[in-house]
């Protein structure tokens, strides 16, 4: 048998070790083989697996493992010389997979664990999320309880309602056991209960405001949990059941002062109110941060919606308060006005219906003055003369009066003699200045200019005022008279330092003073002289009669004039001056715009004062025509008549010099007549002068007039002197504008 | 010469009267001036144009107003008008107030007032018209009787 080339095993087969041997190398083989088909079978089924790789070549070691046991098996009888050296190949084989595959496992095993790791850290990322999704859940819900409580609060602009929907809304998400808000007092020092979620009618419990739990509630902006036993926690009447916990919040109370425009209120507000809410006491709830988050923005804005119902307090007691004052401005204005109409009406009343007796009085009186008279008789005449004269004269000062200070008056501006002015008071006053055996001197200066530019009639009215005045309290003595111009240093009086008057090259100032030797007037009495009806309290002046008003009416025309007056004195018995200064105008030829008026005192010619003067005259009114026809023929002149506008225009031509016509013709205008016969001579010198004729004055009429070119006016009826006088006018100047 | 004193003073008188109770005003007087020997007959040529115009106005009126229908009062103001005219031209006073009543009446278009006024325009008139003529009548008796018209002032 040593001829088969096989190899014996060392140890014979039949011992024990090399049975054990045996079998333990069979049960490896097998588990060897079956390893991998398990792996490739669990592979196949889930396709995750990332490392197929290395299971290729795992498996290739375990089936290399698993032949090499495998082979060993025979190797354990006799066996050829093949067997060995198959046996040999595969654990050479084995050999290298076993060692590419431990050198492989060095790289993939760290890898296999850091996917663990990997696997770790998302478990917790996850877990991570979970909590988050939960606050945000919780967050979400906090702001939708936030905005629905806001909304309820909000939604409403009375105070109570807002404070009683915040405790149920706040109650109800928040399941709380009781709610309550502690309101400061008037004095601000002690809290009061005012609102209770619970209970119906809060008591009035009050708690002193100094307490540290409160000023620490009140120091901070945020909600704070505070003990249950603390007065303001203690609502409740004392229950068996431990009460749940307690927090405690500042609402701010804003006030309307704290609203600037431009800067909105730092909390420096000193007021606040405590809202306290308490967890029912027999759950274990606990307050989380969530609720005391929601708590705190409930406090706010119930706070806003606080200051908000307080403005609209305050606006709508401001819009009735307003109402209440407008209503009597109203009253007080229609009460004005129903004064001023009755004011009106009654000065319209007295200007006519006073006047036209007092007219018929003194005009019948001056005529049964000239008839035959007894002596008796005429005193009695002369008696009822004067005193209507007065009373004629008070109705007109109370007229002007109240005239003036309606601010109604104007002044009649017009060339005027000064010096005349003065003669004429002097001729006026000469008379009753010489029954008192007074002496009148009166001294004009020499550079008082002749003639000046004012209201001559008023401002004669002011100096026979003055100087009467001067009469009637001087019992004795002389009366001066001194008008001059006033220069300009002396224009600046230190005792009237309110008036600056400044002249001009047109005007000047003229100054008047009035000195008398007469009773005198008390310094105290001095401001009072120019008041209404107020008068000095002394029998002689009692007894001289007048109104009072004297003075205040000149006062008023001379500050008309822009002027002032004043008197001066130095005490009783020791007589008075009277100055005033009025601003005058110089006139001057050239100067003038308006129309130049005419000479008072007409002029008398002869009858026939324009002989052969052609004029035309237009009426429509027979009569009328007739008049003034006969009125121009006894003049002289030569008169054609026409009854039309048509015929006017027909008839009219150079010969005739001057045109009257009646304005108030129906169809066709007077007006349009002299814009024809204006179109119809364009040469000044060959137009004929355009009179109107008419029975109105007013505005109107006068503007129409003078806008279509007419040379004057005229106011039936007309006398014949008037006519004369207009005629030689007319021609004169070729321009009238009005003669009534 | 007695006869001629004895007229021009109940001439005088009558005038003076005529003036006093106003149916004669300043502008009868201002035509009595007119009235010289070249136009020897103005105040009774101008009175009797008066007259007439008077006259026709009035009927104008009357017709006017008595329209049912409508009353016109524009024409009804222009005949007043021309009546107040006339009337203050001859120094009428009473007629030429009574015009001047009769105009507002016809602007708030009044019928009633008017034909009242037109009723007093009227009787005014005939007033007026009478006492004229006597005044005229004396006049020819003191030309006729030799003397001269006196002037009144």
């Amino acid at each position: 048998m040593d001829s088969c080339n096989c190899i014996e095993p060392q140890w014979p087969p039949d011992d024990l070790l090399m049975k054990y041997q045996y079998i333990s190398d069979f049960f490896i083989a097998l588990a060897y083989f079956s390893i991998p088909l398990e792996l490739i079978y669990f592979v196949k089924k889930s396709a995750v697996f990332p490392y197929r790789w290395v299971l290729v070549q795992f498996g290739a070691f375990i089936v290399l493992c698993g032949a090499t046991h495998l082979i060993n098996l025979w190797t354990f009888t006799m066996h050829t010389r093949t067997v060995a050296m198959v046996m040999t190949t595969a654990k050479v084989f084995t050999a290298v997979v076993s060692c590419a595959t431990a050198l492989m496992l060095v790289h993939i095993i760290p890898d296999l664990l850091s996917v663990k790791t990997r696997e770790l850290f998302l478990k917790n990322k996850a877990a991570e999320l979970d909590r988050e999704m939960g606050l945000i859940r919780t967050q979400e819900e906090t702001g939708r309880h936030v905005r629905m409580l806001t909304h309820e609060i909000r939604s409403t602009l009375d105070r109570h309602t807002i404070l009683k929907t915040t405790l149920v809304e706040l109650g109800r998400t928040l399941a709380l056991e009781e709610c309550a808000l502690w309101m400061p007092t008037r004095t601000g020092l002690e809290l009061q209960l005012s609102y209770t979620l619970r209970q119906q009618n809060p008591v009035g419990y009050t708690v002193p405001i100094h307490l540290p739990v409160i000023n620490q509630v009140f120091s901070s902006s945020h909600a704070v949990k505070i003990s249950p036993k603390c007065p303001v926690a203690r609502i409740r009447p004392a229950g068996k059941y431990m009460p749940g916990e307690v927090v405690a919040v500042r609402v701010p109370l804003l006030h309307l002062s704290n609203f600037q425009i431009n800067d909105w209120p730092e909390l420096s507000t000193k007021r606040y109110a405590l809202m306290v809410l308490m967890l029912p006491s027999d759950s274990a709830r606990q307050w989380h941060v969530h609720e005391l988050e929601l708590v705190e923005v409930v406090a706010d804005q119930v706070a806003v919606a606080l200051s908000h119902a307080a403005i609209l307090e305050e606006s709508m007691r401001a819009r009735d308060l307003l109402m209440e004052q407008n209503v009597a401005l109203d009253l007080a204005r229609r009460e004005a006005e129903t004064a001023i109409r009755a004011r009106n009406d009654f000065l319209a009343v007295m200007n006519h219906e006073m006047r036209t007796p007092m007219h018929a009085i003194i005009a019948l009186s001056s005529l049964l003055q000239e008839t035959e008279l007894t002596p008796e008789q005429r005193l009695m005449v002369e008696t009822i003369l004067k005193s209507s004269n007065l009373l004629s004269t008070l109705i007109n000062d109370v007229l002007d009066l109240s005239r003036l200070e309606d601010g109604s008056l104007q002044l009649d501006l017009g060339t005027f003699n000064l010096f005349a002015v003065f003669r004429e008071v002097l001729n006026l006053i000469k008379p009753i200045a010489s029954v008192k055996k007074l002496h009148v001197s009166l001294n004009l200066a020499p550079d008082l200019p002749e003639y000046a530019i004012g209201d001559e009639k008023r401002l004669m009215q002011t100096i026979l005022n003055v100087v009467g005045n001067a009469v009637k309290f001087s019992k004795e003595g002389s009366i001066s008279i001194t008008a001059f111009v006033a220069k300009s240093e002396l224009l600046r009086d230190s005792r009237t330092p309110e008036f600056f008057p400044v002249p001009s090259d047109n005007h000047f100032y003229l100054r008047v003073q009035v000195k008398d030797s007469g009773v005198g007037i008390s310094p105290q009495d001095i401001p009072k002289l120019f008041t209404k009806f107020a008068q000095t309290q002394s029998t002689a002046t009692r007894n001289s009669g007048g109104s009072g008003l004297g003075l205040a009416i000149c006062k008023r025309f001379v500050n008309l004039m822009e002027g002032h007056i004043w008197i001066e004195s130095e005490g009783l018995g020791k007589g008075c001056t009277a100055i005033f200064m009025v601003k005058l105008g110089i006139p001057e030829r050239s100067n003038e715009p308006k129309l130049p008026f005419m000479p008072k005192v007409p002029t008398n010619h002869g009858p026939t004062a324009f002989p052969g003067l052609k004029v035309l005259v237009m009426d429509e009114n027979g009569v009328s025509r007739m008049v003034t026809k006969g009125l121009l023929v006894r003049l002289g002149c030569d008169v054609t008549m026409v009854s039309s506008s048509e015929e006017c225009l027909r008839v009219v031509s150079h010969e005739h010099k001057v045109v009257f016509m009646d304005v108030c013709v129906p169809g066709m205008d007077g007006y349009e007549v002299a814009i024809r016969i204006n179109e119809k001579f364009t040469k000044r010198h060959e137009r004929p002068v355009i009179v109107a004729l008419t029975g109105n004055t007013d505005k109107v009429t006068k503007e129409n007039c003078m806008r279509v070119g007419m040379d004057g006016i005229i106011l039936k009826p007309v006398s014949l002197d008037k006519m004369r006088s207009v005629l030689s006018d007319l021609l004169e100047h070729r321009v009238l504008f009005e003669a009534i | 010469m007695d006869v001629v004193n004895q007229l021009q003073r109940q001439f005088i008188d009558y005038s003076a009267s005529l003036h006093r109770e106003g149916f004669l005003d300043d502008q009868f007087t201002q035509l009595q001036k007119l009235q010289d020997d070249n136009s020897p007959d103005f105040v009774v040529e101008v009175a009797s144009l008066f007259f007439e115009d008077c006259e026709k106005l009035i009927n104008n009126m009357a017709r006017a107003l008595e329209q049912q229908q409508g009353v016109d009062f524009k024409q009804v103001d222009a005949s007043v008008h021309q009546l107040k005219g006339s009337s203050s031209s001859i120094g009428a006073m009473r007629v030429k107030d009574v015009c001047i009543a009769f105009r507002s009446f016809c602007e708030a278009q009044n019928r009633e007032g008017c034909l009242r006024c037109l009723q007093q325009v009227t009787h005014e008139y005939s007033l007026l018209k009478n006492k004229l003529q006597t005044l005229f009548r004396l006049q020819q008796q003191i030309l006729a009787a030799g003397g001269s018209i006196p002037v009144v002032e």
